[in-house]
């Protein structure tokens, strides 16, 4: 479980983080979303120890974020940023063995070479593991990171916009990826997510944030309403329900 | 595959590795004369010596460097860090005179100076990190600045100094090429050794840093304090390789993306090694050229500030089209 407490973050005395307090259950899909600006990829890097909060606390399984030992804590979360040019010649299969180093310190075992081999196998890039990265599409370069951090095996997984500059079906695939590592492995994932309508389908829990704060959480039954959307992104929603997922058209 | 490419990796490393090695015993061995050879062996020797530290000092110091910026344009000269040695230097003259026990026992010398640069490493290293990010451009535009003010500091100082004072500067302390400061030889070597050891055990640790700040906080490095450390062993191998022959500007910026280049891998254990064997190949070898070959006419600083001056500006392009 991840508990936040009054979590704050300044840049020059402006919070872009203001009080947030949040709990996000294990086993569960939790989707931020709101407008640009609002905080969520702060609030995120915060979570993954990316960033310092200026005020609260961040306590993940029950031990506040600074106590927990730099390694420990990186084989119980991790974290994919938006942004994670690697100017490195790297084969994919060089790529997914970095997330066994909080494990081996780069001195990978058998077991580790299994969990990378098990890893490329579920992001179904077996075939190409010896292809550099540079010669990836953007589709396969975000498989080959996602398997990085399925390699790296923790109990929750945070990904800022993970499906920025990807196709639908490529955002479909990943998505379901997502929720598969949920109920297949028992895995938490978090993410930002700018698309409304993929946090309504493949989400546990929405929360919503406006201006550094937590505007409201729950299910997607809940959020995803006229009276909550219109507010915070100052635009006209219309809602309907499509095979049981509520789908908003707001173009 | 990977395994064949790291195969040619460590052929390429063995080849320069036995050229280092034949270019060695050719240094110390040509135009040796059975009447002098004892005492041209006691020049020989230290001067040999003194080119295979000062050579793995500035490549583990730029590869180390450029890791920790993740940046293959940044050195440590280009960051004024070894112009900065040379005005500490001038310092020290100017303020405690050229009698002084600070100025006249070199390796007394060589270690108060190593403590300013340690000290400017902590505010670099301030500098490159607590602020947010900064392009490249702006950090190029600050090292070059940097380096500017810190040698015109030194020359400044020199012109104040008394001219027998100055005279004891430019001997002892501005080391070159013809004029290796071999007095501080073995304490260079121990300093190279113990920082290459703090190098070694972190080996792997640099192949994460390698792809990013967050990367590496994500796969559990304790990034700030390790960064730290290889900043203070980074401006301890800059002084020892400016401590005995002086600023090199572009050798470490040359052999350190050399290694990248002609490598077909990220892993440090290789590139660490194939630079530092460069440069030392390049030191030695340019040496026995430029004495040996040109009689003294073309200083090796010179042929090799050319080289990496064209190479360097190869890059900017390069780096500019990418």
């Amino acid at each position: 479980m991840i508990e936040l407490r009054d979590v704050t973050k300044k840049y020059d005395g402006i919070p872009v983080v203001d009080r947030v307090s949040l709990t996000i259950e294990k086993g569960t899909v939790t989707s931020f979303i709101g407008p640009n600006g609002a905080g969520k990829s702060t609030l995120l890097a915060i979570i993954s120890r990316l960033l310092r909060q200026d005020g609260g606390e961040v306590i993940i399984d029950g031990i506040p974020i600074e106590k927990w030992g730099s390694s420990e804590l990186a084989r119980r979360i991790s974290i994919l940023k938006q942004s994670n040019q690697v100017n490195l010649r790297l084969t994919i299969r060089e790529l997914v063995s970095f997330g066994r180093f909080p494990y081996s310190q780069g001195h990978l075992t058998a077991g580790d070479w299994a969990a990378v081999d098990q890893a490329l196998a579920y992001m179904k890039l077996t075939d190409i593991q010896h292809k550099y990265l540079h010669q990836l599409s953007g589709g396969q370069l975000q498989r080959a990171y996602i398997a990085m951090v399925i390699a790296q095996d923790t109990d929750y997984i945070l990904l800022d916009e993970p499906l920025n500059n990807l196709d639908m079906r490529h955002a479909v695939d990943i998505m379901k990826t997502l929720r598969a590592l949920v109920q297949d492995l028992g895995k938490t994932v978090v993410t930002v997510i700018h698309d409304i309508n993929f946090a309504s389908c493949y989400s546990d829990c929405i929360v919503v944030m406006d201006q550094g704060r937590i505007a409201c959480s729950g299910g997607p039954q809940r959020i995803i309403d006229r009276s909550v959307l219109c507010d915070v992104y100052e635009l006209d929603f219309h809602i309907e329900t499509v095979n049981n997922q509520r789908i908003c058209v707001y173009y | 595959m990977t395994e064949e490419r790291y195969a040619a990796d460590r052929r390429l490393i063995a080849i320069l590795a036995l050229l280092v090695a034949v270019v060695s015993v050719l240094y110390i061995v040509v135009g040796l004369k059975s009447s002098t050879w004892r005492y041209a062996l006691s020049l020989r020797v230290p001067r040999l010596l003194a080119m295979i530290v000062t050579g793995a000092a500035a490549a583990y110091s730029t590869v180390t460097f450029q890791t920790l910026t993740n940046n293959r344009i940044l050195t440590p000269a280009i960051m004024g860090l070894d112009s900065l040695y040379v005005l500490l230097q001038s310092l020290a003259v100017y303020l405690f005179g050229a009698g002084s026990v600070v100025v006249s026992d070199p390796r007394l010398n060589f270690l108060v100076v190593i403590a300013g640069m340690l000290a400017f490493a902590v505010v670099l290293y301030n500098f490159l990190y607590r602020r947010e990010e900064r392009g490249l451009a702006f950090l190029l535009l600050v090292g070059i600045i940097l380096g500017t003010f810190f040698q015109s500091g030194a020359s400044f100082i020199q012109m104040v100094v008394d001219p027998n004072e100055f005279s004891v500067l430019q001997n002892r302390m501005l080391a070159s090429f013809n004029n290796m400061n071999t007095g501080i030889l073995w304490l260079a070597g121990i300093l190279l050794v113990g920082a290459m050891i703090v190098i070694a055990r972190q080996l792997t640790t640099l192949d994460v840093l390698a792809l990013g700040r967050e990367h590496a906080i994500n796969l559990g490095v304790p990034y700030d304090r390790v960064v730290r450390r290889l900043m203070v062993v980074v401006a301890v191998l800059v002084s020892v390789s400016t401590g005995l022959v002086g600023p090199l500007m572009f050798l470490g910026l040359l052999v350190a993306n050399l290694a990248r280049e002609r490598l077909h891998t990220y892993l440090h254990r290789y590139l660490l090694a194939a630079a530092a064997l460069i440069s030392i190949l390049a030191l030695v070898g340019g040496q026995f050229l430029a004495e040996r070959v040109f009689n003294f006419a073309a200083p090796i600083s010179v042929l090799i500030n050319l080289a990496g001056g064209l190479y360097f500006i190869l890059l900017l392009l390069k780096e500019s089209r990418a």
